[in-house]
């Protein structure tokens, strides 16, 4: 995405592919900061701190790679641009909080106050959410085949990130000043009233861009035809998914992508070899059943039985989850063909809407 | 080669290594079980340790019972490569017995063990002993079951492409929980009764 945005290569891919490596083996390793003061004893703090502090640096790469993308790179604004600068500048905020509490000591004054609290929120809101909504506002036309609406995509972003800073960096400083969580109610002498109202409209504006959100998806879906996306590449993408419809048709490629290179759509798309007339070949695809939300319910059905004791419902559906396991291995006939000429159809209707 | 082979063989190896993908994340599941154990082995609460409740000779037996069985199994995929109906019949019925036989065994390995008041309520050593070796035996039980639905399947199907294919995945499931137990009867056993 950043790539995309910025017109240029993903700066450190191999670097990149490392960190992230190194981060999902670190992230076995790090959970005990959640318990510094449960008192496992100094020697297991040390250890799980540590490995917390260590874990920095292989996100601060990727921080680096995603900056140095962006360097004298064509930056387009677009909404999930937004969202991944408003993830980045929050999540390294937070980032930095939190190798600042991996010290056990350190967290031990920490433990339970707001500085904790704004913390972790800075982590899930700016860090998580703020990634997701970028994904999902990226990714959105590719699944549905229309654009969410631009606009209220933009208020909604500044009404977040506004008022996430409002309603979390005082809570740092309120921590810092000594203030825990989940008060109810605190003397007017300490002097927090102002940090706290100052908060309170934080949330207020984080709620309007909440309700902006509401409002882009309503309105994107009542102006659908507008904002349709008819060639499936509706931010000049680089990567492969972009080179089919949108939505992608279910066998999404019609011929299967020969990748040479990084970024091979967008290679493709500047290649100076003539495009020949490709040959469709006919592709088998797996049929439709609901064999899949079935066991998924019964599943429901099974951990809700077991978590509240319902000892005489857990074998039964549990027998119900085997069976239907059973039933689907006894049909064979579970795939269903398209036809060379049904796919050059499906691909010259798509070309038709392009033109 | 046909197109329609191809075809065929591209979509085995597509199943075999997401069946690979599933084995590797059940090690996932037996490593943190392993780990649960090798910390909690000494936690006893006064209660006994591994050298006084576990008889070898007996785990030794149901070991060498499972590995005839990951044997009898490696038979079994022969001759489904011969497509020789009868034989995978046969040698799937040897396996399956066997696999009952180490099944029964461990039940009444476990039976015991509570008789006598050393069940998993007992000490965090217990708790993790049971939860490790009865997941391995969790795991034998579906297999068992697989390996009926698979033989009716064979019966009534024949060695078709996917009936085959099915069987491919079985025994991989086989041989894992094969390799597990190799696992449990070294750590749990043998350097229980040292």
């Amino acid at each position: 995405m950043v790539a995309t945005f910025s017109r240029k290569r993903l700066f450190g891919y191999t670097s990149m592919v490392w960190a992230l490596g190194a981060i999902t083996f670190l992230s076995f390793l790090v959970w005990l900061h959640h318990f510094f003061t449960m008192g496992a004893g100094a020697n297991v703090n040390a250890f799980f701190g540590v490995m917390t502090m260590i874990i920095a640096i292989p996100t601060g790469v990727k921080v680096f790679n995603w900056l140095f993308t962006m360097n004298q790179g064509m930056i387009k604004f677009a909404t999930p641009m937004k969202w991944f600068l408003g993830f980045v500048v929050t999540f390294t905020i937070g980032g930095m909080a939190g190798v600042l509490m991996a010290v056990p000591p350190a967290d031990f004054q920490l433990h339970n106050s707001l500085f904790l609290v704004a913390h972790f929120h800075t982590m899930i809101i700016g860090g998580v959410v703020f990634g997701y909504f970028a994904g999902i506002t990226y990714w959105f036309p590719k699944v549905f085949g229309f654009k969410l609406n631009e606009k209220l995509g933009t208020y909604a972003f500044w009404c977040w990130l506004i008022g996430f800073v409002l309603a979390f960096v005082p809570l740092y400083i309120l921590g810092l000043m000594g203030a825990t969580r989940r008060l109810d109610h605190y003397d007017s002498s300490m002097g927090w009233q102002g940090l706290f109202v100052v908060a309170g409209i934080g949330a207020l504006i984080i709620a309007a861009g909440i309700g902006f959100q509401i409002l882009q998806y309503i309105v994107s879906i009542r102006q659908r035809h507008q904002n349709l996306d008819p060639t499936g590449d509706p931010w000049n993408g680089r990567t492969l998914e972009w080179s089919t419809t949108s939505p992608a048709p279910v066998y999404n490629f019609a011929v299967e992508p020969e990748v040479r290179t990084r970024d091979a759509f967008w290679a493709m798309k500047h290649s100076k070899a003539k495009h020949s007339e490709p040959e469709y070949e006919a592709i088998k695809v797996p049929k439709n059943s609901s064999v899949g939300l079935i066991i998924a319910g019964l599943s429901f059905v099974f951990g809700f039985a077991i978590i509240w004791h319902i000892y005489w419902l857990a074998p039964i559906v549990a027998a119900g989850i085997v069976l239907c396991v059973i039933l689907r291995t006894t049909n064979d006939d579970t795939e269903r063909t398209i036809s060379a000429a049904q796919v050059a159809k499906i691909e010259a209707k798509a070309k038709e809407r392009f033109a | 080669m046909s197109e329609a082979v191809a075809v065929e063989r591209k979509q085995d190896t597509r199943t075999i290594f997401g069946f690979w993908v599933y084995l590797m994340t059940d090690c996932v599941l037996f490593a943190s079980l392993f780990a649960t154990f090798a910390v909690l082995r000494n936690n006893t609460f006064g209660g006994p340790g591994g050298d006084e409740l576990f008889s070898l000779p007996f785990v030794l037996a149901e070991t060498l019972i499972l590995l005839t069985s990951s044997f009898t199994c490696g038979l079994a995929m022969l001759a489904a490569q011969r497509k020789d109906k009868r034989m995978v019949l046969i040698w799937f019925g040897v396996t399956f017995l066997l696999g009952l036989a180490f099944l029964t065994m461990e039940v009444t390995e476990f039976s015991h063990l509570v008789a006598e008041g050393n069940s998993w309520r007992r000490n965090a050593f217990l708790s993790s002993f049971f939860t490790l070796v009865g997941t391995h035996g969790l795991h034998i039980t579906v297999g068992l079951l697989w390996m009926i639905v698979m033989m009716a399947q064979v019966f009534t199907k024949g060695l078709k492409d996917n009936v085959v294919r099915r069987l491919t995945l079985l025994s991989m499931f086989w041989h894992f929980l094969d390799i597990v137990w190799i696992f449990i009867f070294t750590i749990v056993y043998l350097a229980g009764a040292l």
